[in-house]
């Protein structure tokens, strides 16, 4: 009996020193992002990837079918807890219902990074690598009144933004715009109940071409003399230009974006859009994939930006219109840069 | 015994004293009953009243605003993808089918009107011709599959949806064209977004906007109200959609039929596809994607039975501009816009009641 | 008398079944033959044969003396034998006129009809109109009405009348008063026999005895898929039918004298 004891762990043993390297060359890690077919998404698989690739890191890609399909990432972050991962980046597509699950990874151990949009509450997550949103609105709200100069007292605002569910990124961004054009904000973490005269209204357009269009459509109904358009990113954008430019209006009205996508920048360039705050994916991607690899070794977690209770991966203004007092990069500098 | 046999049964002299009324057709009928034949005569007098009354409504609420040409005219605009792809849907709703994959098959074949063009630098008008083939080629398929292998239109359409969706994105790679390249370089793919005005002020402002978009959509509509009425192959979709077997017995090629069917909705999405190009101005992989369900929102709206052989083509128009005056008037109003959706179900909901009543009718 | 339409030695076979066993078929001019037989005895097989319903395994089938090869019921409409189903093959949706001329629409003359192709509406009602009135149905006042706003007699005259106005050798009628009440029976067989003067000859295929026996000239008695006999209605009574059909009784012991 003891013989047979011994023998097995002997085997045990075995098994354990035969698997243990293995377990030490290769860290696992997962990315799971809100869809694979937005470029922005493809954008941040391609960072990580080749990050991955640099710091010999074996990276498994998930994403959900459409944009707040949370089940596939929840099925998703369990299969990587079952992987055996040492880290997941994630981006969330319901930002309060996954925290249940992102715990459980976390609980089994696993370094849990947010990429682009934040857990609620953020600290749900061991990390949060994003852009500053509300910074990226402000410049774009800062820009279009010192280029509106005094005809900024008068504006006709359009807001086209992203959801009704308004979720945290719409809100950062609406909220960033009107802050740096100098309008009261009213309730900080919601767009839609601003006094101000100058805003002839809010829309959503699911941030693609057909919703901006739309949008676009129903506030110029409301009233035709916009003169200025907020927008949440560019594909929404491209959509408001179509609209104005059918009732002939396109040059004599200001759009403004977020994002900095490669068709946004060339669409700055080409006078569509006046100025877009551009955000870095690769970059969040490539920092992510780091931390991973940081911990993976010896346990260290990522640090914060000073005064942010996140790691802000940067955040630029493109137009070829510079204004004094707002720093930007031409749309050239912005080509280098951009995603997708 | 043998003599009785011949002539009459003996239980049935009764019958002598009947009244000669066994296919007598007038019958009183009270209002009810009137109105209820009338309209299962004129399946898409209900979506023309809902419409009438509901522009009514919101003119009288929002006054100017509402009611202009240009306002109108905007909602016809904005419904001019979803009625095209509604008028495909109607031809296969109407054999009893359903087709998931009209979405689908209109952004790949905008795709492939937009890639050939500017991947492979094929003229645009061949890359046009090659779009619509693509939307038909598919529709073909999707019609082998349910007329000749019997697989049900709701599991092949299924599996076409996903299929040429994952190739729309494959093929793309994801990619948008934007619309300032495509109006250098390929202005025939803008055409549909093109528009014209009627009783614009000197500054080009207000007035009726047309797009050639809405154009097509209507002068589709009616091509296709007169196919269906006034053609033996619109008899023979009635009659396929209505009992398959009757049909097939009585001599309709019920094959045929449903191939041509299919292949035609995919042709009609193709189109839908080239107007969906003129009205975003670029071309985006990722644009249209509730169009299955909006098309088959305005077809039930519009009073078209999803047990087939029931509706016309008229009343999916009118159930498209429904929802298009619901979604602009309610945002007029500045309601939220979940509102619209809440009305929308409850049409849904109430255009399939009244199509039972409406069938009982037939009782 | 030569047969219009005669089946010599057809077999149809599923799987182990055997549906026809080497069955004969005959229908002379003008008459009426009344086909009967149990449940399961191979009636229908034999006449969706007839039809073009369904193919035979071996056998032939002459009609006016020429040998047809039926793939497809169209096949035999074409060659001028309409079935009435019992299920009427009606579009319930469509009007009355549109049901008489489905699968053979009549297109408008010239530009229109070879273009557009458009119906002619007009020509298609003028016709079904003229073959209600013929038949004695023309209290249907409204040629454009739906199919199902008629009752079920009202449907039968509809699709017999469809059957005779384009059978131009054989109708053939597929238990045409089992889903009606008295009165529209009575009014169906009045129907038949219309059908029957103007010169058609008719297969009827019944499980109504007093029916078959009342407008019947000669009565095929199948069984266990073969014509077991032909008898004459005015000879025999109809329980000697349901003996023989049932195999109560063999076709020589039938009463010469009855």
């Amino acid at each position: 009996m003891t013989r047979l004891k011994i023998a097995l762990m002997g085997c045990a043993g075995a098994l354990a020193l035969s698997a243990a390297p293995a377990l030490a060359q290769e860290v696992g890690a997962c990315l799971i992002t809100k869809t694979d077919t937005n470029p922005f998404f493809v954008k941040m698989k391609e960072g990580a990837t080749a990050k991955a690739q640099e710091l010999g890191i074996n990276l498994k890609s998930y994403a959900g079918r459409i944009d707040g399909d949370s089940e596939s990432q929840v099925a998703a972050i369990e299969t990587c807890i079952a992987d055996g991962a040492k880290g997941i980046l994630l981006t969330p597509s319901d930002t309060k219902g996954i925290v249940p699950t992102v715990q459980k990874a976390r609980d089994a151990g696993i370094l849990v990074i947010a990429l682009d949009t934040p857990l609620d509450p953020i600290d749900a997550a061991d990390g949060t690598f994003a852009t500053d949103n509300f910074l990226a609105g402000e410049l774009i709200g800062q820009w279009a009144q010192a280029k509106m100069g005094d005809a900024a007292a008068d504006a006709r605002i359009a807001m086209l933004n992203l959801g009704v569910s308004q979720p945290s990124v719409d809100v950062l961004r609406a909220q960033g715009f009107l802050q740096g054009f100098g309008v009261d904000l009213g309730d900080p973490n919601r767009w839609g109940d601003e006094t101000d005269p100058r805003i002839v209204g809010h829309d959503v357009t699911d941030g693609n071409e057909e919703g901006g269009r739309r949008a676009m459509e129903s506030l110029l109904a409301q009233d035709p003399m916009i003169n200025l358009v907020y927008t949440i990113n560019e594909p929404a954008a491209a959509g408001a230009y179509e609209a104005l430019r059918s009732i002939g209006r396109e040059s004599d009205v200001l759009i403004v974006s977020v994002d900095g996508g490669c068709p946004g920048v060339q669409n700055v360039k080409d006078g569509v859009i006046g100025a877009t705050s551009q955000q870095y994916p690769l970059q969040m991607a490539a920092l992510g994939v780091e931390a991973i690899a940081a911990f993976a070794k010896d346990g260290t977690r990522p640090a914060t930006t000073e005064g942010k209770d996140f790691t802000d991966t940067g955040v630029a203004l493109v137009t070829d219109q510079p204004v004094e007092g707002v720093e930007s990069i031409d749309s050239a500098r912005g080509a280098e840069l951009c995603w997708g | 015994m043998a003599t009785e046999t011949q002539g009459p049964q003996g239980f049935e002299a009764a019958l002598t004293r009947k009244p000669e009324a066994v296919a007598e057709f007038t019958q009183r009928r009270s209002p009810v009953q009137q109105a209820r034949h009338l309209l299962h005569q004129t399946p898409s007098l209900v979506p023309l009243i809902v419409l009438v009354v509901s522009i009514s409504i919101f003119g009288a609420l929002l006054g100017q605003k509402f009611f202009s040409a240009f306002t109108l005219t905007l909602i016809l605009q904005q419904v001019a993808i979803v009625g095209i792809v509604g008028a495909a849907q109607t031809l296969v709703v109407l054999t009893a089918g359903i087709d998931l994959s009209v979405g689908a098959i209109m952004v790949l074949s905008s795709v492939v009107m937009g890639q050939f063009t500017f991947r492979y630098g094929i003229p645009a008008p061949l890359s046009v011709l090659c779009g619509l083939g693509v939307g038909a080629a598919i529709g073909f398929v999707n019609g082998t599959l349910v007329a000749r292998m019997k697989l049900p239109p709701f599991i092949v359409t299924l599996g076409m949806w996903q299929i040429v969706l994952a190739a729309n994105f494959l093929y793309s790679r994801n990619e948008t064209i934007r619309s300032q390249d495509i109006a250098a370089e390929a202005q025939i793919l803008q055409f549909f977004g093109s528009t014209f005005r009627i009783g614009a002020d000197e500054a080009g402002r207000g007035g009726a906007v047309f797009t050639y978009g809405a154009v097509l959509l209507i002068v589709l509509v009616l091509l296709i109200a007169y196919v269906l009425r006034q053609t033996a192959w619109g008899r023979h979709v009635y009659a396929v959609g209505d009992d398959p077997e009757a049909a097939e017995l009585a001599g309709v090629q019920t094959k045929t039929v449903l191939v041509t069917v299919y292949t035609l909705s995919g042709l009609i999405c193709a189109l839908a596809g080239w107007v969906m190009i003129g009205r975003l101005g670029s071309v985006s992989p990722t644009a249209g994607q509730f169009a299955n369900i909006e098309s088959i929102t305005a077809v039930v709206i519009g009073g078209i039975s999803l047990f087939g052989g029931r509706g016309s083509v008229l009343g999916m128009l009118f159930g498209a501009l429904i929802v298009g005056v619901f979604s602009l008037g309610l945002k007029l109003m500045g309601t939220d816009p979940q509102w619209t959706y809440l009305l929308i179900g409850i049409l849904i909901i109430a255009a399939v009641a009244v199509d039972q009543w409406i069938r009982k009718a037939a009782a | 008398m030569e047969p219009i339409l005669k089946a010599r030695g057809l077999v149809k076979r599923y799987g182990r079944v055997t549906a026809l066993n080497n069955c004969d078929f005959d229908l002379y001019p003008g008459e009426i033959l009344a086909v009967i037989g149990d449940n399961g005895a191979g009636k229908s097989s034999l006449i969706k044969a007839l039809s073009g319903a369904i193919r035979v395994d071996e056998g032939t089938i002459e009609l006016d003396g020429k040998p047809m090869n039926f793939a497809s019921p169209l096949n035999a409409r074409e060659a001028g034998i309409e079935t009435v189903y019992q299920n009427l093959a009606l579009s319930p949706a469509l009007s009355i006129a549109d049901n008489m001329f489905l699968g053979r629409e009549i297109r408008k003359p010239g530009i229109m009809g070879r273009w557009f192709r458009a119906l002619d509406r007009a020509a298609m009602e003028h016709k079904a109109r003229e073959k209600l009135t013929e038949l004695g149905l023309m209290t249907i006042q409204n040629i454009g009405q739906a199919v199902e706003t008629l009752s079920g007699g009202q449907r039968q005259g509809v699709a017999v009348a469809r059957a005779a106005a384009f059978g131009s050798k054989v109708v053939i009628m597929d238990e045409p008063t089992a889903a009606l009440g008295v009165k529209e029976s009575r009014r169906v067989l009045e129907l038949i026999l219309d059908v029957k003067r103007r010169g058609l000859p008719i297969v009827l295929i019944s499980h109504n005895m007093p029916h078959v026996f009342e407008v019947a000239d000669r009565v095929h008695v199948h069984r266990l898929g073969q014509r077991l006999c032909v008898i004459d209605p005015r000879r025999h009574s109809m329980s000697d039918a349901v003996a023989l059909m049932t195999g109560a009784m063999a076709p020589e012991q039938l009463n010469e004298f009855a």
